[in-house]
Parts: structure tokens; sequence; C-alpha cells
């Protein structure tokens, strides 16, 4: 990572595992999840890091160790220079905020919107009684919320309006970084927009800086200013957004990429899809060397062997990063060559397993 | 049980809605869940059962003097035949009386007293407690939860009929003691009831978001966690309030409860047992209000439960629809 002045969250090697345990009485682990493995990633003030990623490579993992939900296993992370370690203090709460992908289990049920958007006042002691309310209604007004529902419950509003709500609560403590999780999946497209211009309006007014994870790319590449991919627990590759989406070099993020739909059918029907062989390898025995290299179309020997770098690859500008040995060229058809490249294997190759 | 899940009541509110053509009212879960009760008649009919009993519980000293006896007064005139066996039912004495003359009405309205106040006390003692020890060892998990919930396995495993008559041996039977005793062996089944109930909300995305705020564990639990529980906590303590009267009724029963010369349901049916074979009202008058008691308590639970969970109602109206179609 070169410029790390205005890093505003950085992250050396964090790791985040979940031990297996087994036993009623001594739980003895029996494995682990390697959720987060090796992640180093810099967030600047003031923009957007769009993570994506298939279902369970360890965005949403990833999230929570930021945020400070999840205490991680090894390495750092930093805030504004600080190393937050595995008990955040009070300020960290306050400045670092987190927007939920489910609108519906994110809100308590019990409680009506006033107390729920209320909540980070009582907890911090910035405001009550008379103050509170009117804060509240404010925040419900920013966010495109009548104030007047103030005294209503989750389960009368609709899916984009409690995403609202998420939205209202987590601003409450002007925070400098948002981590959405995947904020919009569970909402109607129409809805989608709504809520992403939301956020992206508030971001203009407010000087926040997001880390959103999703895995819809088209939706991470209108918001994001740089784009981050994983794949099982690791960063496969960094980019601006749109240097990403031009030319990406991880033959995951092309075959990533490929899937993604396009709007035009008769463009959709003219480009290459890559698709991959076999499923994601489980992260309880994630592959050696690279990750990916047990459905990479270019495996080589070393990709089973050696672990790439997440390093600037000869001809790509310096925040262009990569983790592959072969990176792709501009112009290469890999979904031509899926077939001619034998497969090394699809199964994780540790001696253990 | 899946009565925290109050939020399937989300179609509801919008009904409402959609007739009201004025100003939008919106209700909360629990005026709902109160909506749906009144529509239940049994519930509606325990509910006076049970209401009626408080009052006549509370009044039972009017009750005493209206039909001129005592409840420990034994009536040698008019209450006991030339025999000495118990009158039966008539104008004197309207349920009639026991071994000693004593006036069975007035004996079993001061029982009512007994039972309530055994029955509500220990059922919320146990329900406090249970919740406490439940939602600790669900919230924090680890050793705390091993800890915690092995010893709520080892208070349900005990056998809790010797260790009351022990108790009653050691202590003298008496109205604390035996509150102790029911609170004693109530509170684990709820605290394991609210246990799993905490596992599965802390789950929930709710409390990830308040802990993400900083909230404090105790926060969380007590202004996050525990709401969610109020509906099955209801439920389980409109079910534990019948359970409770009977335990009493059976310590009693065995001498090992309330105080022998206190009118209490068990006493008197530990009265009975002499005098049942030549005066069946002796034996029917206590079982009686017991049985009318705790049948109030469960059907009102029963219904709790379904205008809680509005799931459950609609399964039961599936059932009812089901058996219709099958007559046809």
């Amino acid at each position: 990572m070169s410029q790390s002045g205005d890093a505003l969250v950085k992250l050396e090697g964090v790791y985040k595992h979940f031990p297996i345990k087994q036993g009623i009485f001594f739980k003895k682990e029996i494995g682990r999840v390697h959720a987060v493995d090796g992640v180093d990633l810099e967030v600047r003030r003031g923009e957007t890091l769009g993570i994506v990623g298939e279902s369970g490579c360890g965005k949403s993992t990833l999230a929570r160790c930021i945020t400070g939900l999840h205490p991680i296993t090894k390495g750092r992370i930093l805030f504004e220079g600080q190393d937050i370690g595995n008990k955040p203090g009070k300020q960290f709460r306050r400045d670092v905020q987190m927007i939920f992908q489910d609108p519906y289990g994110s809100l308590n049920p019990r409680r009506r919107v006033g107390s729920i958007i209320g909540d980070p006042f009582d907890i911090h002691g910035t405001a009550s009684g008379a103050e509170r309310k009117r804060r509240v209604q404010e925040l419900m007004e920013l966010v495109g919320l009548n104030p007047e529902h103030y005294n209503r419950f989750p389960a009368e509003f609709s899916g984009g309006q409690r995403q609202r709500i998420g939205v209202a609560r987590a601003l409450a403590l002007k925070p400098k970084l948002i981590v959405c999780d995947e904020p919009v999946s569970a909402l109607d497209v129409s809805i989608q927009a709504q809520v992403i211009n939301l956020l992206k309006d508030l971001q203009d007014e407010l000087g926040l800086t997001y880390i959103f994870i999703a895995h819809d790319l088209s939706v991470v590449r209108y918001v994001s200013n740089r784009v981050a991919v994983m794949y099982l627990g690791k960063i496969g590759e960094t980019a601006d957004g749109e240097e990403l989406y031009e030319r990406p070099r991880h033959p995951y993020t092309n075959a990533l990429l490929s899937a993604a739909s396009v709007a035009d059918p008769d463009a959709a029907e003219q480009r290459d899809r890559i698709v991959l062989i076999g499923d994601v390898p489980s992260p309880i025995n994630p592959p050696s060397g690279c990750r990916f290299h047990p459905r990479c179309p270019k495996a080589q020997e070393t990709c089973v062997g050696e672990v790439p770098e997440l390093i600037a690859r000869p001809g790509d500008p310096a925040d262009h990063l990569t983790a592959c040995h072969f990176p792709v060229e501009a112009g290469e058809h890999l979904a031509r060559e899926t077939a001619a490249i034998e497969q090394l294997s699809t199964e994780p190759t540790l001696p253990s397993a | 049980m899946s009565l925290t899940d109050l939020e399937a009541d989300a179609s509801l509110p919008a009904a409402g809605e959609v007739a009201a053509a004025g100003p939008i009212q919106g209700r909360s879960p629990w005026q709902l869940a109160w909506a749906r009760l009144r529509r239940d008649k049994a519930a509606m009919i325990s509910l006076v059962v049970i209401v009626l009993l408080i009052v006549m519980a509370l009044i039972a000293p009017l009750i005493s003097k209206w039909i001129g006896y005592a409840p420990a007064f034994g009536d040698r005139k008019l209450g006991i035949t030339e025999d000495g066996l118990p009158v039966g039912l008539n104008g004197h004495h309207p349920l009639g009386t026991d071994r000693l003359g004593r006036d069975l009405l007035v004996r079993a309205v001061y029982g009512a007293r007994i039972s309530l106040i055994v029955g509500l006390v220990s059922t919320a003692l146990a329900t406090i407690l249970g919740v406490v020890v439940g939602a600790m060892a669900g919230y924090f998990g680890g050793v705390v939860d091993t800890v915690l919930a092995r010893f709520m396995d080892v208070t349900l495993s005990f056998p809790y009929l010797l260790f009351a008559i022990a108790l009653a041996a050691a202590f003298g039977a008496s109205t604390p003691l035996t509150i102790f005793v029911i609170t004693f062996f109530s509170w684990a089944s709820i605290g394991r009831i609210v246990r799993g109930q905490v596992i599965s909300i802390k789950q929930r995305e709710f409390v990830e978001a308040a802990r993400s705020l900083g909230a404090s564990n105790m926060r969380i639990i007590f202004i996050d966690v525990i709401p969610n529980l109020l509906a099955p906590l209801i439920v389980l303590a409109t079910m534990t309030i019948p359970v409770a009267i009977v335990f009493e009724a059976t310590l009693s029963f065995l001498g090992a409860g309330i105080d022998p010369r206190t009118p209490s349901w068990g006493n008197m049916l530990s009265d009975a047992t002499e005098t049942y074979q030549v005066a069946w009202w002796t034996l029917f008058v206590p079982a009686a209000f017991l049985l009318i008691t705790t049948l109030a308590f469960n059907i009102l639970g029963d219904a709790v439960r379904d205008a809680l969970d509005p799931r459950s109602e609609r399964l039961f109206a599936a059932q009812k629809a089901g058996r219709k179609k099958k007559k046809k």
C-alpha cells in the first residue's frame, strides 16, 4: 500500500479463525474455519471501499472484525493510526458504525423506532429527553422518514424504510466510518437504488467513509472509489473502481465480472462467460498456495506451492494490487482456455486432508 | 416455542391501516395480542373465574362474617351431627362442615388466599430467578453457561418431595418455607427455556447492532433481549401458577407445606381423608376449588400463548379447516 498518509483504517495481516469444537464437558478443538486469512487493506478518508466476493468468502466476518464485533485471531487493525485491539473503546464505538444486511433482523421488534434511533444517544450519554427526541427526528428527516412516525414499531415499516432506520441509527453519533454489510441485498431493486443514493448523498453531506460490502458487482461499481475482491478469506485484487472493472488482472476477478449480468441482451450474448469448475473449497481446510488454484483456468505448479503476494504487477498502476502469479493480460480469453488447461486438483491438497 | 417472533405480526397493523380511513393508528404487539385474547371466549371465562377467586380471597373476612363462622371455629351445635359426623349442605353451612364442625365454604375461601399467595409469589420469584440465571447462561455462554446449565439440571433432578418433607421436618411446616420449596423447584425449568430463547435472540442482528454501538452487556440483556422474552415469559408464568398451586396443595396434604392449622386446600384435602367415606363434600369442596382454579389458569395460559403467537393461531385455524374438509 503506497499512500498511507490519509488512511482512516488500516488492516495489517488480519486473521480470524473460528474454532470448531466438539465434546460435552471438555470441548476439544477439531478444526478451524479460516474465515479471514491474512488480509492487508487500507481505507482512505472520505472514500468508499467496495468489498466483493461470493457467499462464504469472509466479507461479513471481515466487516465484523473492522467494527470490533469479532475479536481477531492475529494481526492488527489500526483506526486513525491507533490499534483498536480486541476491546475497542467508547470513542471507537462512536466513530465506527455498521449498517446491517437484514432490515428485519437488525431492528428490535419490541422497541419503537424513536428509541431504536435514540439508542446511541442513551448509550453514549450525549443527549436525553426532549433534546434526544429532537435529534432523533432530525435524523429521521435526514434519511427521508416522516419524523411523526417516531412512536411506531419496526413492523409498521417496509423493508426500505427499515433500512433507512438502520442508516439513521448509524448516523446518530456522527461517525467517521460506516461499514455497510450488504445494506441493499435484502431489498427490492427499486428500493436498492433509493437506499444507495441516500448513502451517497449522506457521504457528500457528512464526509463519511464507507466500507461497502456486497456481492452485486454493479452496485459496488456505482458506489465505490476502490474495490477489493475477496476469495476464501483473502484479498485477490484491489484497484480503483473503474480500473478493476476495465482491466481485471486476477483470473477470479475476470470470472466474477464475466458472471455479472449485463443490461443489453445482445452484448450479454457476445461476451465470454468464464464458468468455473467445482465449488468454493471449504474454508476449514483451504487449498495450499493460491487459494484459487483448484478452480483457476491458468493454474500451474507454482500456484499449488507458493502463496502469491498482493502486489502491483508489472504494467499496472501503483495501487492496482493483484495476488496472482500469472495475472491475466489484456485481451486474453480465459473462457476458451478453460478446457485446454489441465486442472491440477479440485480438492484441497493439504497433507492432513 | 417460537413466541419471540412477534414480528410475524407485520401483516396485521397493515390490515388495520387499510380499514381505518381516518388517521392511521399504530397498534403495539401487546394491543394486538389483547384484541386476539378478547375474542377467545374460554379465555375470557377463565379470566372472570380468576378475578372472582381473587375477589373472594380478598373479601374472605366479609364472607366469614356473612356466614357467621370463623375459619377455625368448630361449630359443635349445628356443625356436627349427634354421631360426631360432619353435616352436609344446609342453610347454616352452605357447603357443609368438616370433622370438627368447621364451615367448609369459609375455610375454602381462606384457603384461596393461601393458594393464590403461594401460587403467585412463588411463580414471581421463580420467574425472576429463572430469567436472571437463564439469561446469564444463554447470553454469556462458555464456562458461565456450562456451570449454570448444569446447576439447573441438578435442581431439576432433585427428588423434590423428599427434599420438601425433609425441610418441613427440620424447620417446621410454614408458608414461607412452602414458597421457598416451590420456587426452588420451579425456577430451573423456566431458566432452561429462557436460556434457549436467549441463545437464539442473541444471534439476531439487533443485538449485534447494539454491541457495535457500544452498549454494555447488561444493557443488551435488559433492553434488547429480555423484552423479546416477555411473551414466552407471560405464558410460562401463567402455566406455572397452577402447577405451584397444586404443588402447595400436595405439600400441605402431606403435612410438609402450610401449617396444618391454617386453612388451605391441601390441608382440607388432608383432613378429608378421614371423613370422605361418610361425608363426600369434605373432599369434594376443596378438590372442586383446586380443580376450577388450576383449570382456569391453564386455559388462560393456553389462550395467552395463542394470542401472543399469531402463527400458532393460524396453525390451529388450518387444522380446523382441514377437519371441516374431511367431514364433507
